[in-house]
């Protein structure tokens, strides 16, 4: 019954895709605007496979490069925001005076929408990568923050009681007690936090770079290019897509145990 | 081994103060194994807790060996109601957490954890995971983690409460096995009548809160004891003035809350 079932996923999918052709098709939609599911296809193709040089198109070619040129900018802000909030989440959660320091100013700062720092960003760090780097890692920032520190705070009494009579001092219970409890939190903001890392990076590479899928995206829609701006949106949902699955893989292989407790 | 003088035991609860203990005085032998009996909410967790170091009283002194207790230490082994095993870490890692934490030599670790898990009798589960046991056989690990330790004082609160009847009445004789065995100084908690009179040489009867100690009755079972022992006239005789005085707190209690 369940194997029938797996492949009910591509029914709304395949229903959408239908939809959005007839929609072409017949004419419901203006002339020229939206292009067609296989326009997309084709164009897309072109741009992944075609001669970079011989046709002289931006569109020909060099998705790669701009999937290269996204991809390490998203590593890139989303480890130096992971290496930064981790720490300074455990920080938070372990101790109270610097909770009271460190964190109002974080709550302040977190309603300021990752779009809103734009101007200010380019006008500190210019139109190069340190300003999307800037950008990314501040949206990947508060949500890895703000679920280390939850899980921290939910360590369980007991275990830290049993860590201190066994002999543990500060620091042994933050590195084995602490941190391993609080590691599912730390994955789920990991996970929050490539998703806002990847949108961050197309606001910030539409206005403050020149290169990667954002830019691609704007330029495209200057152009009237509408079949590479849908392609590029697939490309971006497939990439957050996939680098969601290898955090939940690689969350999995650290937090075999909290399986183990699910099944047991 | 250890010493509580007049001590007292305030928590604040919604703006109010309560009195959770009220002027404790108790003195444990070395190598005594005493059980603290009491309605719940009578406060006896506070008192073990305080003897552990997890909290402090209000009032009074708590002494273990002679020295203040301040805070917990590994000469303290604590088994608590739920097995607090640390679920990220195998059977045989969350034995070895203590002797690791104090930078002990792996080589005389090992030799020392293999034979408390034999002891306990959970050889051939050192690779599982706390999810992967039942609910005894994780107790046991909370036991051999704080037995390879190698305590002069054991404090254990309520350690067979969440067990079924049968589970614990194995626990209760792997206790005894291993007490016969190393004779530490034991502190247990428990609101099992049977299991204080079965483990313990001396049971101490608390009063409903405020928890004072009412009467503090000596077990003259000798020992080795076991489970069969629970039927003999002597031990019938003991639950009967035990559970009397059981009866007077509960009812107490009972009435102090409908106000009369």
């Amino acid at each position: 019954m369940l194997k029938r079932l797996s492949a009910l996923w591509l029914l709304l999918p395949a229903l959408l895709v239908a939809l959005w052709h007839f929609a072409v098709d017949l004419r419901w939609v203006t002339e020229g605007i939206i292009p067609s599911p296989a326009q997309v296809l084709r164009s897309w193709h072109t741009w992944i496979f075609g001669s970079s040089t011989a046709m002289l198109s931006p569109y020909s070619g060099t998705w790669l490069d701009n999937v290269a040129y996204s991809s390490r900018r998203v590593l890139q802000g989303f480890g130096i925001a992971a290496l930064v909030a981790i720490p300074l989440g455990l920080l938070i959660g372990w101790s109270r005076v610097a909770s009271r320091v460190v964190d109002p100013t974080i709550q302040l700062l977190r309603p300021v929408p990752i779009t809103a720092w734009l101007p200010f960003a380019i006008a500190v760090f210019g139109i190069y990568d340190a300003s999307a780097l800037f950008l990314i890692g501040l949206g990947a920032f508060y949500p890895i923050v703000v679920n280390t520190t939850h899980g921290v705070r939910d360590t369980n009494l007991l275990l830290l009681r049993a860590a201190r009579m066994l002999g543990a001092g500060d620091g042994t219970v933050l590195a084995k007690v602490v941190f391993p409890s609080a590691l599912p939190s730390i994955f789920t903001g990991l996970r929050l936090g490539i998703g806002i890392a990847w949108t961050a990076v197309i606001v910030a590479e539409m206005i403050a770079v020149k290169s990667g899928l954002g830019y691609v995206l704007w330029d495209a829609y200057y152009v009237g290019r509408m079949d590479i701006c849908v392609a590029t949106m697939f490309s971006v949902g497939l990439l957050g897509f996939v680098s969601d699955r290898l955090i939940v893989w690689a969350g999995r292989l650290v937090l075999r145990w909290r399986t183990l407790e699910a099944h047991g | 081994m250890i010493e509580i003088r007049g001590v007292s035991k305030e928590f604040a609860k919604g703006g109010r103060r309560v009195l959770a203990l009220q002027e404790i005085d108790l003195t444990v032998a070395e190598r005594e194994f005493v059980a603290i009996l009491g309605p719940s909410g009578c406060g006896k967790s506070t008192l073990l807790n305080m003897v552990a170091g997890f909290e402090l009283a209000t009032q009074g002194l708590v002494k273990a060996a002679g020295a203040e207790i301040v805070a917990p230490a590994p000469s303290r082994g604590v088994v608590f109601q739920e097995p607090a095993l640390f679920p990220w870490l195998t059977v045989m890692d969350n034995v070895l957490f203590g002797p690791r934490v104090l930078g002990q030599s792996a080589l005389e670790f090992r030799a020392r954890a293999a034979r408390i898990i034999e002891q306990i009798g959970l050889s051939g589960f050192e690779a599982s995971y706390p999810a992967e046991l039942s609910g005894g056989m994780r107790q046991r690990v909370g036991i051999a983690r704080v037995l390879i330790m190698e305590p002069k004082l054991l404090l254990m609160d309520e350690p067979f409460g969440a067990l079924d009847a049968q589970t614990r009445a194995l626990m209760q004789e792997l206790l005894l096995g291993l007490w016969e065995r190393h004779h530490q100084t034991v502190l247990f908690v428990t609101h099992d009548i049977e299991e204080a009179i079965l483990l313990a040489d001396r049971v101490c009867v608390m009063t409903a809160r405020p928890g004072r100690i009412k009467k503090s009755i000596d077990v003259r079972i000798p020992r080795p004891r076991s489970i069969e022992l629970t039927t003999s006239p002597e031990f019938n005789a003991l639950r009967r003035e035990v559970l009397e005085l059981i009866r007077e707190e509960s009812l107490r209690a009972a009435m102090e809350r409908i106000g009369a």
